[in-house]
């Protein structure tokens, strides 16, 4: 299915982190409506909630309070419902370890924070633009891994 | 028990339409790249119909002509990658074709897929060896030939440089991911 613009969710408990994130999407030629959540108990009550439309990404932080990123992830990929959303690791780590881990639990894609405002724009662009060629060519998502 | 399945996305899409088409009676010819011809004039009631029966299938009837052109040269780009015979230049191929010049086709292509013909490519030619890497039957070496690549050294860069991991690394997440789930049906 083709629509005109990318859903996107972004789980974080650092408000600098999702401020620059939602500001570095602004500028990117494809059309995104992100909204953030503050972590991972948000964002499953946020994708459980029946007016909820699903979104087509959603970037998720390892280290928050309450529920961390890969507990997020394994209930994410456990329910049915959910399991089609392509899920982004967006995390300070990038140990070999972490981006295996994450990758074998179901995750999509895997992004080390970029340090800088203009390397996060470009990380988010490549991601996106990835992503798109997924949702709109029917490439398998089973398939779909991304380090950056 | 279970068991891994290939599909032939083209037999399978083909099938779906001629169900669907005599489902709804209509006359058709199918010519192949996602182009179905009516023999007959359908009603809209019908057409309709045959739209909404596709539906659920992921399958949609195109009517924008940019949008239709766009499709056809990913078709197109497909099957030249899945098609070995093809030993002639990417450019040269698509624009004998679809008959326009391929700078055309490619600034057509970079407005509205986001991505230029040549990343296209490269995604599709990764995710074929994503596939063939699964399947397990292939060395990468054989893997590489058979993509058109000089060398597996050359596969395996291109790999890590659109992945972001290797080969090895891809197909061991994989099958981890397959040990984790079959864990999970029993």
């Amino acid at each position: 299915m083709q629509h005109d613009s990318l859903l996107i969710t972004l789980a974080d408990d650092d408000e600098d982190d999702r401020l620059f994130f939602t500001d570095a999407f602004e500028e990117l030629k494809i059309n995104t409506i992100v909204n953030t959540v503050n972590n991972g108990k948000e964002l499953l009550n946020f994708l459980n909630h029946p007016e909820t439309i699903l979104p087509n990404i959603i970037f998720l932080d390892l280290n928050m309070p309450i529920l961390n990123g890969i507990d997020c992830l394994k209930e994410i990929k456990s329910n049915d419902k959910f399991k089609d959303i392509a899920i982004a690791i967006y995390s300070t780590s990038s140990s070999d370890q972490d981006v295996e881990e994450t990758f074998v639990l179901g995750a999509n894609i895997y992004i080390k924070k970029p340090s800088n405002f203009n390397d996060l724009k470009k990380t988010l662009s490549d991601v996106v633009i990835i992503n798109w060629q997924y949702h709109t060519n029917g490439l398998n998502k089973d398939n779909f891994l991304l380090r950056l | 028990m279970k068991v891994f399945i290939k599909f032939d996305f083209n037999t399978v899409c083909k099938k779906i339409l001629e169900e669907k088409l005599d489902a709804c009676q209509i006359k058709y010819k199918i010519l192949g790249f996602g182009e179905v011809q009516f023999l007959e004039k359908v009603t809209p009631e019908k057409l309709n119909l045959f739209s909404k029966s596709l539906g659920s299938y992921g399958i949609e009837i195109v009517e924008n002509q940019k949008t239709i052109l766009i499709q056809k040269i990913k078709d197109t780009l497909v099957d030249m990658i899945f098609n070995e015979n093809v030993n002639v230049k990417s450019s040269v191929y698509l624009s004998e074709k679809l008959g326009y010049s391929y700078g055309h086709l490619s600034n057509l292509f970079s407005e509205v897929t986001y991505t230029s013909i040549e990343n296209f490519i490269i995604l599709q030619k990764i995710e074929y060896a994503k596939q063939l890497i699964i399947n397990n039957e292939l060395s990468l070496t054989e893997i590489a030939f058979r993509l058109n690549y000089s060398s597996m050294a050359h596969l395996s860069s291109q790999f890590k440089n659109t992945t972001g991991i290797t080969p090895s690394a891809f197909q061991r997440i994989i099958k981890k991911r397959r040990e984790i789930s079959s864990k999970n049906i029993k």
